[in-house]
C-alpha cells in the first residue's frame, strides 16, 4: 500500500492560508529544515485521527490534543512501560491531526521492559475496582476545583476590602493566575483520563483478538455484545429525561412541558403552576451533574451541553411523554439484552473446542467485563462534565478579552492558542493596571479575521486518511481498537482517495455496529439540534452521536454514522435498543440526503441507497 | 403407516417374522441400519431431528430377502457362487451377469408389488403430484459391505415415474449388489452372501428451484461459529460439480444473521427433462444471472436446519439441500443429504490460549506479538 509523502502533502499550501503554521504548536509541523527529523517523518506511518477530529482543529481546541499526546504517551512509555511501544507522536496539516504510534525497536529493551510492565500493569488489573473508586474521588474533586475557579472582572477601582483585608494582590494578578489554574486543571483532568484507559483498551482489544482467533468470521459486535447490559453512567442522563417525563405526567403538567419546543417559553409557563414548580425543582436536581452532557463528543468548544441548550433535553422529554401517552414502553429492554447476551456467550463458549481455550476465554471475558465500566464511564466525567464546565469558564475569559477590545466576539477566543491567550491577558492586565490601551486591540481582531478565513478553507480541504510509510505491525492497543488500523482499514483508506463523484455512490460500507436489516427514509442530522426534525421510523444519519442524542434512539429504526467503531456510542446504544447500526462509514452525511430510501444491514455493515 | 400390512408372514430362512417389508423414512432411526441401510436410516434420523427431508419409503432388508426367496434367486446365487473361484475374474463376471439378469427379470410377488404400489400412491398423494417423480437408490447395511457404488457403478436412478418404473428400478438397485467386483470383495473378506442384504430407498425427487451445499463450519478457515451456504438456481449439481461460481452466504451460527453475502454471475443451471429422465445444463436468462438465488428468509431457515443437524450429530456437517418449487414457501426447503465434515474436523489445531492462561499473560504476549497490518 502506497501513501503520499507527508512533506509533499504539506507543501501544497492552500492559497490564502500561507503562514497557518503559527496557529498551532511548532512541534506539530512536518519539517524540511532538519534532515534527521525530516527522514523520521518520511519513514513513519501517520494516519489522520478522523475519529476524534472530523473537522480541522481550532487553535484553542488543540489543548486536548496536546493533553492526550502527553497523557497517553507517558502512561504507555514512562509509567506502565508497555514493552513494545512508546507513545503516540503527533503532527498536523491544515488543522487536521495525524498520529503515529512509536515502537520500541530494540529487542533487548523490549525484554527489559517486560517485568516492569507485568508488575505495574498487573497491579492495576489486580486492584482495578479499588483504584477505580479512588479515581472517581480524584476526578470529582478536580471538577469541583474547576467549578470554583473565578474569572474576575477588572474593575476601575479595586474593592476597599483589598485594602482592609490587606490582600496584597490585584484582580489583574488573579485573572492571570486563574487562567493558568483553568488550563492546569484541564491538563490534570486528562492525566486522569488515561490512568486506566490504555489498560482497559488492552484488556478489551485482546479479548476481541482471542475471540477472532477462535472464530475468524466472528463479527466484532458479537464480542462486544458479550459485555453488554452492564450498567454504565452513560445512560444516566437519558434515564433522567425518562424520569422527568414520567414525573410530568404524574404531576399533570405534561401538556405544559410539551406546549413549546422552546425551553424559555415552557419554563415561564411552568413557573406559574404550583405543580410546575415542583417539576422544575426535580429538573434542577437532575441538571447537576447529568445535564453536563455534551451535545457533541465534548472535544470541541462548539459542543454545547444540555445545560447550555435546554431545548435539546426538552425535546427528549417531550418525545418520552408522547411515547408514554401512547402507552409505549420507554425502558431500555435491559432484561432482554442480558438474556440474549448470556445465550450468545454460552453458545460461543460451547463452540470453543479446547479446554485450555475455554479457560482462557473465561479469564479474558472476566477481565473485559471488569474494565468495561471505566472505558465507558470516563467519557461522562472528562469529555462531558469537565469539558462542559471548562468551555464555559473559557467563555468567561473571552468576555473579559472582549470587554477590553482584544476580540470582537466571545467566540473569537477559540481562534487563539492557549499561550497566545496568556500573552494577550498579560497585555490586558498590564494596560489595565497602567491605564493605557492594550497593544492587542489592534493586533488580534485583524489576525482573528484572517484565521477565520483560514479555518473555512481548512474545512473545505479533505485530509488524506494516511500518509508516510505503512508499518508491518502495530502494537499500540489504542491504535487497534479505537482507530481500527488493520490491513482492511488501510485498504479502505487508500480506496477512499480515489472516490470521484459522490452522486454515483449507491453503497456505503462501515463497521457492523448492531445487527439487523431494515429499510427506511434517511434523516441526516449534522448536529443534535436537528434531532427535533426526526420522524418516527426514520433512519438517523449523523456524523457521530453522544449521550445527549439518546432520546433520538426511541424514534428511529436504525442509525448510520460517519465516525466511530463498534464501541462507539451509536453502536452501543443501538445494541441496547435492538436497532441495526452501521458506524464509521466515513462520508455518509455527505453522500446521503434526507428523504432517501436506505437499506441498512447492521449485520454486514452495508448501507444501500435504494432510491 | 402400513407397517403391519407389510409384515413378513412367512419365516424366511428361519428368521423372525415380525419385521416390515417396507417402511416410511420417518419410521427409520439410527438403529435401523440392519433393516434399511445407512442412507435411509440417516434420512430417518434427520426427519426425527426435526429436519425437513423429501418424503419417501424404503424396501427393507427383510423385503429384499423376501423377494430373493420368493423368486428363488437366493438358491440360484448359492449354487452359482458356491463353486466359484474368486480369483477367476472371467468366471466371476459371468456369474455376476447371470445373477443380475435374473434379479432384474424376476417380478416381485403380487403381494409385494401391491405393497410398493400402495406406498408409492400414498407418497404421490402426500406430494400432491400424480405419479410423483422419485429417486430410487440402494442403501447399504454396512460401510464395509459396499454395493455397486463401491465399484463406481450407478445404483441411483433419478426422475423415475410410475409404479412399473419404480418396481423395475428397485430390482436394478438390488442387482447392483452383485457386480463382479462386489462379489470378489466380499469373497476376499470372507463374508458369506446369504448374510448379505440391501435396502432400497424411494424418495421424492426434489424439483429444485434453487439448490446447493451448506457447511456448518467455514470451509476456508475452520471457523465453527458460522454456516456457509453455496447456492444456484436449479439442481445442486451445478454447485457440487463446480461448473458455476455459486452465490455464497456466511451466516452466524449463534445468532443466525447473515454476516456476508456474495452474489455471483450464475451463467448455467441444471433442470430436468422428464422424457429422458435426465437433468441437463441450461443457460440462466441474463437478467436472472445476478439475482440472489436464495432469499434471506430461506437462508436463515436453512442455516437453522444446519444448526439442528450439527447439534444432532455433535459435529460439523457437510449438507446438500434444495428448495422445492412443487411445494409452498415455508415448507419447501429440504435436506437431501448430511455427512460429517472431514477436512477441518480431523485437523489438529493449536490452542490460542497462552501458557499460564491468566488474562495478564495473554495481554502481555499479545502485546509482544502486535498486530500485523500488511
Amino acid at each position: 500500500m502506497k501513501f503520499p509523502n507527508p512533506h509533499d502533502v504539506k507543501a501544497k499550501t492552500i492559497p490564502g492560508t500561507e503562514g497557518w503554521e503559527r496557529m498551532y504548536p511548532y512541534q506539530y509541523q512536518f519539517v524540511t529544515d532538519d534532515p534527521e527529523r525530516n527522514q523520521y517523518e518520511k519513514d513513519t506511518f501517520w494516519f489522520n485521527d478522523g475519529l476524534h477530529y472530523p473537522e480541522p482543529l481550532y487553535p484553542f481546541d488543540t489543548i486536548w490534543d496536546e493533553a492526550w499526546f502527553l497523557a497517553l504517551s507517558q502512561f504507555n512509555n514512562r509509567i506502565f512501560m508497555v514493552p513494545p511501544v512508546r507513545g503516540v507522536d503527533h503532527r498536523m496539516i491544515n488543522g487536521y491531526v495525524y498520529i503515529s504510534p512509536v515502537p520500541v525497536k530494540d529487542g533487548a529493551e523490549i525484554g527489559s521492559r517486560v517485568p516492569h510492565f507485568m508488575e505495574r500493569a498487573g497491579y492495576y488489573y489486580k486492584n482495578w475496582d479499588a483504584l477505580e473508586a479512588k479515581w472517581k474521588v480524584k476526578m470529582e474533586a478536580t471538577i469541583r476545583e474547576l467549578e470554583a475557579v473565578k474569572i474576575p472582572a477588572l474593575q476601575d477601582m479595586e474593592d476597599l476590602q483589598v485594602v482592609t483585608d490587606a490582600v496584597g494582590e490585584s484582580q489583574g494578578y488573579h485573572l492571570l493566575k486563574n487562567y493558568d489554574d483553568l488550563i492546569n486543571l484541564g491538563i490534570k483532568c486528562w492525566q486522569y483520563h488515561f490512568e486506566f484507559l490504555n489498560l482497559g483498551y488492552a484488556a478489551y482489544v485482546f479479548f476481541l483478538d482471542f475471540m477472532q482467533k477462535q472464530f475468524p468470521s466472528m463479527p466484532t459486535q458479537r464480542v462486544t455484545q458479550m459485555i453488554s447490559g452492564i450498567d454504565v453512567i452513560m445512560y444516566r442522563p437519558d434515564e433522567e429525561l425518562k424520569k422527568l417525563a414520567k414525573k410530568a405526567i404524574e404531576l399533570g403538567v405534561d401538556a405544559t412541558v410539551c406546549s413549546s419546543q422552546q425551553w424559555t417559553v415552557v419554563e415561564a409557563a411552568l413557573k406559574k403552576l404550583p405543580k410546575g414548580q415542583e417539576w422544575l425543582a426535580a429538573l434542577e436536581q437532575a441538571r447537576e451533574p447529568w445535564f453536563n452532557v455534551s451535545t457533541g463528543t465534548g472535544w470541541f468548544h462548539h459542543d454545547r451541553s444540555w445545560n447550555d441548550q435546554m431545548d435539546v433535553p426538552l425535546s427528549g422529554i417531550n418525545t418520552y411523554i408522547g411515547k408514554l401517552k401512547q402507552g409505549v414502553s420507554i425502558e431500555r429492554p435491559t432484561e432482554k439484552v442480558r438474556a440474549e447476551r448470556d445465550r450468545i456467550t454460552a453458545e460461543y463458549r460451547d463452540l470453543i473446542e479446547k479446554d485450555e481455550d475455554r479457560k482462557q476465554f473465561d479469564e479474558l471475558l472476566g477481565c473485559a467485563k471488569t474494565v468495561f465500566p471505566y472505558v465507558e464511564n470516563h467519557l461522562f466525567y472528562v469529555e462531558h462534565w469537565f469539558h462542559s464546565v471548562f468551555w464555559n469558564k473559557m467563555r468567561e475569559v473571552g468576555a473579559i478579552m472582549k470587554q477590553h477590545g482584544m476580540i470582537e466576539d466571545v467566540e473569537d477566543i477559540w481562534l487563539l492558542r492557549r499561550d497566545e491567550i496568556k500573552s494577550a491577558l498579560w497585555d490586558v492586565v498590564t494596560a489595565w493596571a497602567t491605564g493605557v490601551t492594550p497593544r492587542g486591540t489592534k493586533v488580534w481582531p485583524k489576525e482573528i479575521l484572517w484565521r477565520k478565513g483560514v479555518m473555512q478553507k481548512f474545512k473545505e480541504w479533505s485530509p488524506p486518511p494516511a500518509i508516510g510509510t505503512a508499518p508491518e505491525v502495530i502494537q499500540e492497543p489504542f491504535t487497534i481498537v479505537l482507530w481500527g488500523v488493520t490491513n482492511k482499514s488501510l485498504g479502505d483508506w487508500s480506496a477512499v482517495q480515489d472516490v470521484k463523484d459522490p452522486d454515483t455512490i449507491t453503497e456505503l460500507k462501515g463497521f457492523a455496529g448492531s445487527p439487523g436489516i431494515v429499510e427506511g427514509r434517511a434523516r441526516v442530522c449534522k448536529t443534535v439540534a436537528e434531532v427535533g426534525q426526526l420522524q418516527e421510523g426514520e433512519i438517523l444519519v449523523a456524523p457521530t452521536t453522544s449521550p445527549s442524542w439518546a432520546p433520538a434512539f426511541a424514534k428511529i429504526k436504525a442509525c448510520v454514522t460517519d465516525v466511530g467503531g463498534v464501541m462507539s456510542h451509536a453502536a452501543i446504544v443501538c445494541r441496547e435498543y435492538g436497532l441495526p447500526a452501521v458506524v464509521g462509514t466515513g462520508h455518509s452525511t455527505k453522500i446521503i440526503k434526507s428523504g432517501m430510501m436506505l437499506r441498512v444491514d447492521g449485520s454486514s455493515g452495508v448501507i444501500t441507497i435504494v432510491r | 403407516m402400513n407397517g403391519n400390512a407389510a409384515m413378513s408372514e412367512a419365516a424366511v430362512g428361519g428368521r423372525p417374522t415380525n419385521l416390515p417389508l417396507l417402511c416410511w423414512l420417518e419410521e427409520c432411526r439410527k438403529e435401523s441400519v440392519p433393516l434399511v441401510g445407512g442412507k435411509c436410516s440417516s434420512l430417518g434420523e434427520l426427519i426425527n431431528a426435526g429436519v425437513r427431508v423429501p418424503p419417501g419409503f424404503a424396501l427393507t432388508t427383510e423385503g429384499y430377502r423376501r423377494f430373493m426367496a420368493e423368486a428363488g434367486i437366493d438358491r440360484e446365487i448359492k449354487s452359482l457362487l458356491g463353486k466359484l473361484d474368486a480369483a477367476d475374474m472371467d468366471a466371476l463376471e459371468e456369474a455376476s451377469a447371470s445373477i443380475r439378469a435374473s434379479i432384474e427379470a424376476h417380478p416381485f410377488s403380487t403381494e409385494m408389488e401391491d405393497l410398493v404400489a400402495e406406498c408409492y400412491r400414498k407418497l404421490s398423494i402426500r406430494c400432491g403430484i400424480p405419479a410423483v417423480p422419485v429417486a430410487v437408490r440402494s442403501s447399504a447395511t454396512a460401510e464395509d459391505l459396499p454395493g455397486a457404488s463401491f465399484a463406481g457403478q450407478q445404483d441411483t436412478f433419478l426422475w423415475i415415474r410410475g409404479i412399473d418404473e419404480v418396481l423395475q428400478h428397485m430390482r436394478r438397485c438390488i442387482s447392483s449388489l452383485y457386480t463382479g467386483r462386489a462379489i470378489a470383495y466380499r469373497a476376499n473378506r470372507g463374508y458369506t452372501d446369504d448374510l448379505m442384504a440391501i435396502s432400497v430407498g424411494v424418495q421424492k425427487m426434489s424439483n429444485s428451484y434453487t439448490a446447493g451445499v451448506m457447511f456448518t463450519i467455514h470451509p476456508a478457515n475452520g471457523d465453527r461459529s458460522v454456516i456457509v451456504i453455496d447456492s444456484n438456481f436449479g439442481f445442486g449439481e451445478s454447485v457440487v460439480s463446480g461448473e458455476v461460481t455459486p452465490d455464497n452466504f456466511v451466516v452466524n451460527k449463534v445468532t443466525l444473521d447473515i454476516i456476508d453475502r456474495t452474489i455471483s454471475q450464475k451463467e448455467i443451471c441444471y433442470t430436468v427433462d422428464l422424457k429422458t429422465q435426465t437433468s441437463h445444463a441450461m443457460e440462466v436468462p441474463f437478467e436472472r444471472q445476478r439475482v440472489q438465488s436464495l432469499i434471506d428468509d430461506e437462508i436463515t431457515e436453512l442455516a437453522w436446519m444446519g444448526k439442528q443437524i450439527e447439534k444432532h450429530y455433535g459435529r460439523p456437517m457437510d449438507i446438500e439441500w434444495a428448495v422445492d418449487k412443487d411445494l409452498p414457501a415455508g415448507g419447501n426447503i429440504f435436506i437431501l443429504q448430511a455427512r460429517p465434515e472431514t477436512v477441518w474436523s480431523e485437523k489438529q489445531s493449536t490452542p490460542a490460549a497462552k501458557a499460564g492462561a491468566s488474562a495478564m499473560d495473554y495481554i502481555l504476549s499479545s502485546l509482544l506479538e502486535g498486530k500485523k497490518v500488511k
